[in-house]
Parts: C-alpha cells; sequence; structure tokens
C-alpha cells in the first residue's frame, strides 16, 4: 500500500484534530468565555463613552483573538506530549510538513470560528454595525486567522518543548504579529466604521500579503523545529 | 581638507585591522586590543567634536547634536541584526556548527543593547524636535519591533537546556523575525510619517558629517570588539554544555 500523499496527511492530522476538539469541546468553550470576559474588560475599561467604544471596536475585537489565540495554540501541541503523541505521529511515518499544515489548518478554523462568534457581541457590546457588509468582514477575519495561525503554530511547537512555555509563547508571537494586527484592526475598522476613502483593498492584500508571506516560510522551516537530527 | 581624510583614515585603520583579524587567525590574540585602544581613544576625543566643535544647526539648535549617538547606535543595530538572520539561514540550510550558533548569540545581544539604547535616544530626541516621545511611524515601529523580536529570541535561548534544539529552534525564530522586519516596514509605510528622511553629507556643512562619520567608526570598533568577546564566552559555555568525551567515559564508570 502506498503511503498518502502531503495533501491527503494533511486532511488527516486536519481532521485528527478536530474530531479530539469536537469530542471535549473544552478548547473552544474556554476561549470563548475567555475572548468574551476580554471583550467585557476591555467595554469597562473604556468608561461608556460611545464615540471611542465604536471607533476602537475593530481593535478590541482582534486584541481579544490576539489573547485567546495564545491559549488555543499552547494547547494545539501541549496536546501532543501527551503519551509521547508528536513521536507516535513523526513514526506514523507522518511528514512534518503534513503536521505543520494540518495543524495550522485546524488552527487557522479554531479562531475564525471563534471570531465570527465575537462579531455580535462585539456589535452590540461597542454598538457598531457592519457598514461595509458581512462578506467582507468575514473574509477580513479569515485572513487575519491564517495569519495568526501559520507562525503561531511554528511557535507552539517550540514553546511547547522549552520551559516556562506560558511565557514564551506570547513573548515570541506578539512582535511577529503586530504588522498583522496592524493591517487587521484597520480593514475591520474601516468595515465596521464605513471606508470612505476606499483603503480598505488595501488592508486585505496586506493582510494576504502576510499570509502569502509567512506560510511558505513556516512551511519550510517547521520540520526542522519537530526533527531531532 | 583633514576634516575629510580624518574619518576615513580611521574608518581604513578600522576595517584593515577587523580583515586582519578575521583572516590570520594568529593575529587574533591582540588585534581586538588595537581596535579596543582605537575605539576607546575616539570616544575620548568625539564628545569635543560632537558636543562643541560641530556648529549649531539651524532648524533644530542643539538637540540635533544626539545624532552622533543615537544614529551610530541604530546602524550598528541594523548591522548585527541582519546579520543574525543570515548566520540563522546558514545554520539550517549549509552547515551545523557551534561557532556559527555563537555568533549569532553575541550579534543579536549586542545589537539589541545597540537597537535598546539607539530607540531610547531616538526618543528622547524626539520630545524637542517633534514634540512627542513616540508615534507610529515606519522607522520607529521597526525599530522598536525589531529589538522586542530580538528579546524574545534571547529569553527563548535561555529557556532551553538542549544546545543543539537551542540552536535550531533560534535559527527559526531568527527566520521568522527577519521576515517580519520587511513586513513591518511595508504595513506601517501606510501610515504617514514624521520622521525625517536621512540627510545626504552633500547638503550638510562638513563640520556636521565628520564628527557623525567619526562616531560611526568609534561605534564600529565598540562594535567587533563586543561581539567578538561576547563569541569567545559564548562558544566557551557551548564547548562546556556539549560533555567532551572523557567526561561521558567517566560517568558511565561510575555508574
Amino acid at each position: 500500500m502506498n503511503p498518502p500523499g502531503l495533501l491527503k496527511t494533511t486532511w488527516i492530522v486536519f481532521k485528527k484534530d478536530m474530531q479530539i476538539e469536537w469530542r471535549t469541546r473544552a478548547r473552544l468553550n474556554a476561549l470563548l468565555f475567555f475572548a468574551v470576559a476580554t471583550l467585557l474588560l476591555f467595554y469597562f475599561a473604556i468608561g461608556g463613552d460611545p464615540g471611542t467604544m465604536r471607533k476602537s471596536a475593530g481593535g478590541f475585537l482582534w486584541l481579544a483573538l490576539f489573547f485567546s489565540s495564545v491559549l488555543s495554540l499552547s494547547e494545539s501541541f501541549r496536546l501532543e506530549t501527551e503519551n509521547f503523541a508528536l513521536e507516535a505521529l513523526r513514526l506514523a511515518p507522518t511528514s512534518p510538513r503534513a503536521v505543520f499544515l494540518g495543524k495550522a489548518a485546524a488552527n487557522s478554523l479554531l479562531s475564525w470560528v471563534l471570531a465570527l462568534a465575537l462579531v455580535p457581541l462585539t456589535v452590540a457590546f461597542f454598538d457598531v454595525s457592519i457598514k461595509e457588509g458581512v462578506p467582507r468582514l468575514v473574509l477580513a477575519l479569515a485572513l487575519g486567522s491564517t495569519a495568526i495561525a501559520a507562525p503561531g503554530t511554528v511557535y507552539s511547537a517550540i514553546a511547547t518543548n522549552a520551559r516556562a512555555r506560558d511565557v514564551l509563547l506570547p513573548l515570541l508571537m506578539f512582535p511577529v504579529l503586530i504588522p498583522s494586527l496592524i493591517a487587521s484592526v484597520s480593514s475591520t475598522t474601516l468595515i465596521l466604521g464605513g471606508d470612505p476613502m476606499n483603503q480598505m483593498g488595501d488592508w486585505l492584500l496586506f493582510l494576504f500579503l502576510f499570509n502569502l508571506v509567512y506560510w511558505p516560510v513556516c512551511f519550510l522551516v517547521f520540520p526542522k523545529v519537530i526533527e531531532d537530527d | 581638507m583633514w576634516v575629510k581624510a580624518l574619518p576615513l583614515t580611521l574608518l581604513a585603520i578600522a576595517v584593515g585591522l577587523i580583515v586582519c583579524h578575521l583572516a590570520v587567525p594568529k593575529t587574533r590574540t591582540w588585534v581586538w586590543k588595537v581596535l579596543a585602544a582605537q575605539a576607546v581613544l575616539m570616544f575620548l576625543v568625539q564628545p569635543y567634536f560632537a558636543l562643541t566643535w560641530a556648529p549649531r544647526e539651524v532648524m533644530m539648535g542643539d538637540p540635533y547634536r544626539i545624532i552622533y549617538m543615537h544614529v551610530p547606535h541604530m546602524f550598528m543595530a541594523f548591522l548585527a541584526l541582519p546579520l543574525n538572520v543570515i548566520l540563522s539561514v546558514w545554520y539550517l540550510v549549509v552547515k551545523k556548527s557551534w561557532a556559527v550558533d555563537a555568533l549569532s548569540e553575541a550579534l543579536a545581544e549586542v545589537g539589541v543593547y545597540l537597537g535598546g539604547v539607539g530607540w531610547l535616544l531616538g526618543s528622547i530626541w524626539a520630545k524637542p524636535t517633534w514634540g512627542v516621545y513616540f508615534s507610529p511611524d515606519p522607522r520607529l515601529i521597526t525599530a522598536g519591533i525589531m529589538v522586542f523580536l530580538y528579546l524574545g529570541y534571547l529569553t527563548l535561548r535561555r529557556l532551553i537546556e538542549d544546545p543543539e534544539k537551542r540552536a535550531t529552534w533560534s535559527a527559526v525564530v531568527s527566520i521568522l523575525a527577519g521576515a517580519d522586519l520587511v513586513l513591518t516596514w511595508f504595513a506601517t509605510k501606510m501610515f504617514r510619517s514624521i520622521h525625517q528622511l536621512p540627510s545626504s553629507p552633500d547638503t550638510v556643512d562638513a563640520q556636521i558629517v565628520m564628527p557623525f562619520r567619526f562616531s560611526l567608526v568609534a561605534f564600529l570598533c565598540f562594535m567587533f570588539v563586543l561581539v567578538w568577546h561576547r563569541y569567545r564566552l559564548a562558544l566557551a559555555l557551548r564547548k562546556n554544555e556539549i560533555a567532551p568525551p572523557e567526561a561521558v567515559g567517566q560517568t558511565q564508570v561510575i555508574a
């Protein structure tokens, strides 16, 4: 029997992660509560000024997503350390690149679902309307989620094996994600607040570019992270 | 005439010594001492050139004199950290060697120090000239992120005990950081910028340019000596971490 190819293996890894998630739903539930709590904290910290709240809604939405993505990403490889699951996965044999693609896709999907779940709450808390239409917002959230997931998956694999992993992951990840944060927040703010100057396309293009740089780079370097040679 | 010749001569001496150090291993015991002496002598003279010899600038007055410290710090950081990215690619793709790993560590640490201090100096300069300490400007953000990326890199190095994994993983982190600097630059370009464009030596008074070039050469010598010593230290630590064969044999006997 021929071993399955890269895409097939990726799909198997993705399905495995999703199945684990679906059976417990522990991660998504915890993430949802954490993200909602973060949004509420921002709501109280800003002190109820409607103008400021409307202007900052996009930023708060993305910060809540960034903070909860740290939890979700660190969990993504922590569950592989139990019972040497990662070693077993590699002995299967699974190509490390397929592990990266599968895991990064699963992480993207998870944070995209979380982002979609947060949109109604953001609209309710911060009293904004989606002026440029829902499809564009869905696209911006998807591009931002994949931008977090690619470098995040690599850092998660590194941080899981280091001491003080909970501190290390945000320390490595947040500075790298600043360009994507700038672009995600700018495009989302324009979608929520209206885009009279037609700048949103540029920001979405930049987010796409961020993905275009990081997915191949992470794809190439990831095997070095989980191989012992 | 000497105004142009002095920094160029000093630069030629410094570059000559550095090349000699790199090309001829035998000279490595003493060349760095000469470079260190050159740096010390230049730093003794530099305040005179920077603070009294150079004329006041027309628009900014005296605060502009901080360029003699701020710009060399930033230049050297922008020399050290991209070099770290190149070495990391080298480590992963071409050859896994402890020397490359030790040099990356040295460059990252010196680069973070120079970049961090340069960033602070820039923000001190920004207050009297722009009226703010910080603004979302492409250069300020890129430089700040660069320092934080490599602070993370240095933290990572301290949190991994296995030297081989540390070398590989920190190389990976450095490559992702390198890609980020390019992207950050483009992302923040989309904001408006208040940082002045770099002046060309042709349009600036020679008496302002000379101390600047002088400072750059002094910082080059200074950085080279720092990196060289940090590299030696890192390499010695690495060799100590990897147990020598004799020690492994003894442990087995005792066990």
